[in-house]
């Protein structure tokens, strides 16, 4: 299965950028560009459904449908501190949000390693790993026909 | 007497608040370093003149799982320009857990001159203090660590189990449900890195957060400590201690609590902690 166009872009672009420092200035910028799940979509509390396992930064993902079938992704981030999931989050929402949804279901949680490198804590590295995990398995939901994100 | 010292620690002097280190911003006798699980956090913006040690890529071994040795710390030392005799001062995310991580490596080379920041990262921003994201250049030193002593306040598995088996009390500090082992079995949740769940039998469960006032992120008092410590795991000064969680950097705040506001002379972190033990053959496990 391809990798969603958006996504292998947006990978090809921060590989482009070996220097570490410049890397990372990059997530940064991106992290500034969160924008919070949308009152219309979510209003806290946010439900428990909507939690990423393992998100130490409390992260939340909430889909709405387009009319073609295919998902926009939303983002709530609860710790004020939480830039590496506000950074993830704006990625997967740019590169994933009407996608065909197969392409969506197969993404890789490792791919949060081409976006941080190896240098992550173990902890950090599963919480963003959720993160993409969640929203695949959203995504292999509804392309199965089984509705509810 | 300051508000730190009224509030009853065994070593007071091992927490400054934010107004001491604003106050110290230009004192060349103190370094202050910030350690954060967020790679972002630090280059995002930090304290004036801050250093960061980061603990994936300063503190750890790149190759086995251990810490550095003497030279790479002595190597971490002289980039961040300090001296036996500078007096490191740690703050960080995630109410100074990486922070107290990072101390008790230090400690683990007898740089004793350390100190924390009360409240951490988050305290410093909520109260409007400037943070730059211009990275200080210091100069490097001649520091000459001794090597590493794992002796007094680490542990590994063979003491963890000899110390099972003396039933020595235990201190496991992650979640309630790291504890009973349920998040293992939760569906799509990832594996915690470890193929059982459970906890080291006979080990009490104090979750390391409950040491921390949750308005401003600042250390609960002497007496509340005392209290939290004595109730849920049965422990006072004196007694022989390990503390772990996943892979020993929550037990490292809870090492730091115990060992300098409460006075316990005697507490190991066993920082193999359940990505170790719950992935070793045969070790008895409790749920």
């Amino acid at each position: 299965m391809a990798a969603p166009e958006k996504l292998t872009d947006t990978l090809e672009t921060l590989e482009m950028v070996p220097d570490r420092n410049e890397r990372i200035q990059l997530l940064i910028d991106l992290a500034g560009r969160f924008e919070e799940v949308p009152p219309r979509i979510a209003r806290r509390p946010f439900g428990e459904e909507h939690r990423v396992p393992a998100c130490e930064s409390e992260a939340f993902v909430f889909t709405e449908e387009r009319p073609d079938g295919t998902l926009d992704f939303h983002f709530a981030v609860e710790n004020p501190q939480g830039i590496s999931a506000k950074a993830m989050a704006v990625i997967l929402r740019d590169a994933l949000s009407g996608a065909p949804l197969d392409e969506v279901a197969a993404v890789p949680q490792d791919v949060v390693y081409r976006v941080f490198g190896r240098e992550l804590s173990m902890g950090k590295s599963m919480g963003l790993m959720g993160m993409v995990g969640m929203v695949s398995a959203i995504a292999k939901q509804r392309a199965g026909g089984n509705g509810a994100s | 007497m300051s508000e730190i010292e009224s509030r009853g620690y065994a070593r007071p002097e091992v927490l400054v608040s934010t107004d001491w280190v604003a106050s110290h911003l230009q004192d060349p006798s103190i370094r202050i370093i910030e350690s954060n699980e967020d790679p972002l956090l630090y280059p995002s913006g930090h304290i004036p003149g801050a250093v960061e040690v980061d603990w994936t890529r300063d503190l750890n071994d790149p190759l086995r799982r251990d810490y550095l040795g003497r030279e790479g710390f002595e190597a971490v030392m002289r980039r961040i320009g300090a001296s036996k005799d500078t007096t490191v001062v740690f703050y960080g995310d995630r109410n100074n857990w990486w922070a107290t991580y990072a101390y008790w490596v230090f400690q683990l080379f007898g740089h004793d001159k350390a100190k924390i920041m009360d409240g951490g990262r988050i305290k410093w921003e909520k109260e409007g203090r400037p943070l730059v994201k211009d990275v200080p250049s210091y100069s490097a030193t001649e520091y000459k660590a001794p090597e590493r002593d794992d002796t007094k306040i680490r542990a590994f598995r063979d003491q963890v189990l000899e110390h099972l088996q003396a039933k020595k009390p235990m201190v496991d500090v992650r979640s309630p449900d790291e504890y009973t082992g349920k998040k293992l079995h939760m569906p799509e949740y990832p594996n915690e890195g470890a193929l059982r769940g459970g906890h080291i039998p006979g080990a009490a469960s104090v979750p390391w957060a409950k040491a921390i006032n949750p308005d401003d992120g600042t250390f609960k008092t002497g007496d509340e400590l005392r209290s939290l410590y004595a109730n849920d795991a049965r422990i006072k000064p004196g007694d022989d201690v390990i503390v772990y969680c996943r892979i020993g950097e929550r037990s490292s705040h809870t090492w730091f609590v115990l060992t300098n506001l409460l006075g316990f002379d005697k507490v190991r972190n066993y920082d193999g902690s359940w990505t170790e033990w719950g992935n070793l053959v045969g070790v008895p496990i409790e749920r």
